[in-house]
């Protein structure tokens, strides 16, 4: 089938939805990959590295559209700028569109796809399972989002992140407030710790508590029990009382830190607002607030979209374009997202795409099939993270095991074997004649020295032991030599079989050790 | 021919050169010097007794030791490295089975003269002798069937096993002093044969009992019952090489079987009762979904780390992939990079089984270390790459107090960067317990052959 590219039209949009590298390997799952002239620039690709990889070249939109099964586009598709007409019009009837849509948002773009006929997966709805996590476009987006809002924010922070100690005095590191730790917020986290700031975190399910703290960020704790996990990974909302203890914490980080980073938002509704304009007031001159939640009405009051703004003379960074900001590296990650998808789409890698509605991955981003609208898909059944197993139940068994008051006390349990085998040697030694007595001296210390000389064996070459010791075993045939010579038939039969076998131990043994021993080379 | 005193000096000498033998083993570089010992103090052994006064039937004598020799040698010149199991397990039977020959030849001889307490001791160190023997032969040959798969690894438990023993055990007392009464006026042997078939059952019933998992501590116990029927044989020969030899070997394999306990977190005696893993509540089920990886990307992630660990388990053996590995051993540490291989102490189906199928690929000793060594290391290495092993990365060891294998000491290889677990398929381990490893966010699973695999990442890193 052949696979459409096409250029991003929409104001300032620099990523495109494959790169070179990937379109080589989607070439190699069977399909054909026509890229609309130019479409790669944004992200610093020319028309050429595509041709290299066996790409093939549209001039305009018109064709490209055309003469594609599959169009795959990273923004959902709108009025054409330079061609007046609207993208869904230029693609055929009955044809197939991967790219992000926004159903939710997106009602009239639906219908006019369903009219079409089309097979609509959009990007944004991969379900959050672990199995679809690497074709988790809204993950690779959010992950740059928070790695470039660092960015922004250190560009308008007219100080260090990092602390020093310089010839000219002492500069106290940034301290970065980072709320929600989703994909981004950990980005933005990983982000700043790496340039030396202080990071501290607040979210509202406390399972990630432990991912922050794995990155040497601060989890700042509410004390208030709720948990604010979700379905599908989300946070979801939180009860008054919670948002109003939340809200006196923030109020409290505002005037202590440089930098707010804010990632909260709850899936379908608004953002919430967790900085208020009085906070904003009460930052230090020069802070800075990166809202990530500006195209959904913002995290902070006074957030502007699209927007650098100054209020209170604290920057207000309302940018919704970050990932195209970052655009080689947006580009790259969702071509990748993109590619994965096309495997589980092709399983048989030869180029024919398959719509499987069985598939829980493909259900789930499928929002048109053959004009029909599917969206929204069934609720996924798996929570991002699995429940953390309960070991505490477990742990008290095992505490009531110890409790058990032992029947026999610990300074006699140590003295008991010393005692029983005293007495044992003692009853034996005042029965047994002399010349077991001598035997069985030899036999102890021999005990002695085994215990002695085995310990210091190198675990390595226990095999080389066993089959050593498997070879002086064969000692035994001595025994069946003396007997040997006694007189009567059975003796000798006996004793000859012994020998026999003995000897099948001896040769057996040591020669397998020592072709064992030479194979150990340094 | 030698007089006594000689032979007796002979016997001193070829004890020092078997505990100078063990000892060797302590060392790489000593090792091989350390088996020759051990041949010298044998030849030194037999010979001495051969030219001593006792003996005549020189005929027969040789025709066996030349036929013994003989099967000796070829077995240990054919056999595969993987089968050293089977090939222990089988002389353990061995060596049991001459010591119940021997302890019969010995009760029919008639011509010593003992009288009073010291016939008595005497026949009970027969009869001991002939127990420990007959156990260490059909324990041996169950093993060997269960490590050459003839028979099931699964343990047979049967209804109350042990009550049964404990009866058996009894039998076997009462039978004794049956036989020290008859022996008195020179019969007894009745109760010597049904003493004997009660021991092959007990040792029948008691390997079948323990689970395939378990086969590394069976292997050692049997080594060390082998060494104890040998000591028995000396006591009742009145022979001290024999009781230094038994000794040592029975020590010997009292340890291994300690060591492979502890590494496997099992108790003995629970071992020994068998029935792997019946105790315990439900373990956590392992939820969440695997991550595949393929060639190309392990080649990637390879070529892009510095710091490597492999892990090996049987699997990798039986896959024979052990000298592909090598190859890319050689390869990767060619290019700068650490390569180390990581070897829990129950990755073969014996004790250092593992070390010995390595060394046969040519893999150096000094970069193979033991789990101990290297367990600490992980948090610092880029790539682990698990092969064909399961149970010894299972991470619900350490916490899931209710996986059957909790508290088992495990190569904590989760904590590197990344880790490559080369599988068949999803399947569970040789213990039937889920492994958490696999759906870690930092396991990625390499489907296929290990040998197959193992080949095509090699091709792609020549590339």
């Amino acid at each position: 089938m052949k696979i459409g590219i096409p250029k991003e039209i929409h104001l300032g949009e620099k990523r495109v939805a494959t790169t070179p590298d990937v379109a080589e390997k989607i070439i190699k799952l069977g399909f054909e990959v026509y890229i609309e002239s130019g479409a790669g620039l944004g992200s610093n690709i020319s028309d050429e590295a595509y041709k290299e990889v066996g790409c093939k070249i549209r001039k305009n939109a018109t064709t490209l559209w055309k003469n594609a099964d599959i169009v795959i586009k990273v923004r959902p598709p709108q009025m054409h700028p330079e061609l007046a007409v609207n993208e869904t019009e230029l693609m055929t009837k009955g044809g197939q569109l991967i790219s992000f849509i926004w159903p939710a948002q997106n009602d009239d773009l639906m219908k006019q796809l369903a009219s079409n006929d089309a097979t609509v997966l959009a990007m944004d709805s991969v379900p959050r399972i672990s199995r679809s996590q690497k074709l988790d476009a809204l993950s690779s987006m959010a992950n740059i989002a928070g790695y470039r809002a660092v960015v922004e924010a250190a560009q308008h922070f007219g100080r260090f992140f990092t602390g020093q100690i310089t010839a000219a005095g002492k500069v106290p590191p940034a301290k970065v407030l980072v709320i929600g730790a989703g994909v981004a917020g950990l980005a933005a986290i990983g982000a700043a710790k790496s340039m030396g700031a202080i990071v501290r975190a607040f979210d509202t399910r406390p399972e990630v508590k432990e991912q922050i703290e794995s990155m040497d960020a601060e989890f700042l704790m509410l004390e208030f029990k709720e948990d604010g996990s979700g379905e599908g990974g989300y946070a979801k909302t939180m009860s008054k009382e919670f948002i109003e203890a939340e809200m006196a914490l923030f109020a409290r980080q505002a005037m202590e830190v440089d930098i707010i980073i804010t990632t909260a938002l709850i899936p379908g509704k608004p953002a919430p607002e967790l900085i208020t304009a009085g906070m904003v007031e009460t930052m230090k001159a020069g802070s800075v607030i990166v809202d990530l939640a500006a195209e959904q009405g913002g995290n902070c009051a006074l957030t502007e979209k699209n927007k650098v703004v100054v209020r209170h003379n604290v920057t207000l960074i309302g940018y919704t374009d970050l990932p195209s900001r970052l655009a080689a590296q947006s580009s790259q990650l969702y071509a990748t997202n993109i590619r994965h998808l096309l495997t589980e789409l092709c399983p048989n890698k030869d180029g024919i795409i398959d719509v499987n509605m069985d598939d829980e991955v493909i259900r789930g981003t499928t929002v048109i099939k053959e004009g029909k609208i599917t969206w929204p898909p069934p609720p996924p059944k798996l929570r991002a993270t699995p429940p953390p197993q309960t070991e505490a139940p477990a742990v008290s068994g095992i505490e009531k095991e110890e409790e058990k008051k032992p029947i026999i006390p610990e300074a006699v349990k140590q003295l008991l074997p010393l005692l029983i085998i005293g007495s044992a040697l003692f009853g034996l030694g005042s029965v047994a004649p002399v010349s077991f007595v001598s035997h069985f001296t030899v036999f102890v210390l021999a005990c002695f020295i085994g215990y002695q000389v085995i310990w210091n064996v190198s675990a390595s070459l226990h095999t080389p032991l066993m089959s050593v010791t498997n070879a002086i075993s064969g000692i035994i045939i001595i025994g069946a030599v003396i007997q040997i010579s006694s007189p009567g038939f059975m003796i000798t039969l006996l004793s000859g079989l012994a020998i026999l076998i003995a000897s099948i131990n001896i040769a057996g043994g040591f020669l397998v050790t020592r072709r064992m021993l030479e194979m150990f080379r340094k | 021919m030698m007089s006594q005193g000689l032979v007796t000096m002979s016997y001193v000498a070829a004890s020092i050169l078997f505990i100078l033998s063990l000892s060797g083993l302590s060392h790489q570089d000593t090792a091989r010097r350390g088996n020759y010992y051990g041949m010298a103090g044998m030849a030194m052994a037999i010979i001495a007794t051969l030219l001593s006064d006792s003996v005549n039937a020189y005929i027969i004598l040789i025709m066996a030791l030349a036929i013994g020799g003989f099967i000796g040698t070829k077995a240990a010149l054919k056999v595969e490295m993987t089968q050293m199991p089977e090939l222990v397990a089988l002389m353990h039977s061995l060596v049991g089975m001459a010591a119940v020959l021997v302890g019969y030849a010995n009760f029919l001889d008639d011509t010593s003269v003992l009288q009073g307490v010291e016939k008595t001791i005497h026949e009970v160190e027969i009869y001991i002798g002939i127990f420990i023997g007959a156990i260490t032969f059909s324990g041996s040959v169950i093993a060997f069937g269960k490590l050459c798969g003839r028979i099931d690894g699964k343990p047979l438990l049967l209804p109350a096993r042990h009550w049964l023993n404990l009866g058996l055990l009894i039998a076997t007392i009462w039978l004794g002093s049956i036989f020290l009464s008859g022996a008195a006026e020179g019969g007894g042997t009745f109760a010597l044969i049904i003493m004997t078939l009660i021991a092959f059952a007990f040792g029948v019933h008691m390997v079948m009992a323990i689970g395939g998992a378990d086969m590394p501590v069976v292997v050692s116990m049997l080594n060390s019952y082998s060494g104890w029927a040998a000591a028995a044989t000396g006591f009742m020969l009145s022979n001290d090489l024999l009781i230094v030899t038994g000794a040592l070997v029975g020590s010997s394999g009292a340890i291994l079987s300690y060591i492979m306990c502890k590494a496997m977190n099992r108790h003995f005696l629970s071992v020994i009762a068998g029935g792997f893993g019946s105790a315990g509540g439900e373990a956590a089920t392992v939820e969440g979904d695997v991550s595949p990886i393929d060639i190309e990307e392990t080649t990637q992630l390879l070529i892009d780390a510095k710091d490597i660990m492999i892990i090996p388990g049987y699997g990798m053996a039986v896959a024979q992939a052990q000298h592909t590995v090598n190859e890319i051993t050689k390869l990767l540490h060619a290019q700068g990079k650490t390569v180390r291989f990581g070897i829990h102490p129950v990755a073969g189906r014996m004790p250092g089984h593992m070390n010995v199928l390595l060394a046969e690929a040519k893999v150096p000793y000094d970069i193979v270390f033991e789990m101990d060594e290297i367990n600490e290391d992980f948090p610092k290495v880029d790539v682990s790459i698990v092969i064909g092993a399961n149970d010894i990365v299972n991470p619900s060891a350490l916490d899931d107090p209710n996986s059957p294998i909790a508290g088992m000491p495990v190569l904590e290889c989760w904590k590197s960067a990344a880790t490559i677990v080369l599988k068949r398929s999803m399947a569970t381990g040789y213990a039937g317990v889920g492994n958490p490893l696999f759906v870690h966010e930092n396991t990625r699973m390499l489907f296929g052959d290990a040998n197959d695999s193992m080949q095509a990442v090699l091709k792609a890193l020549n590339k």
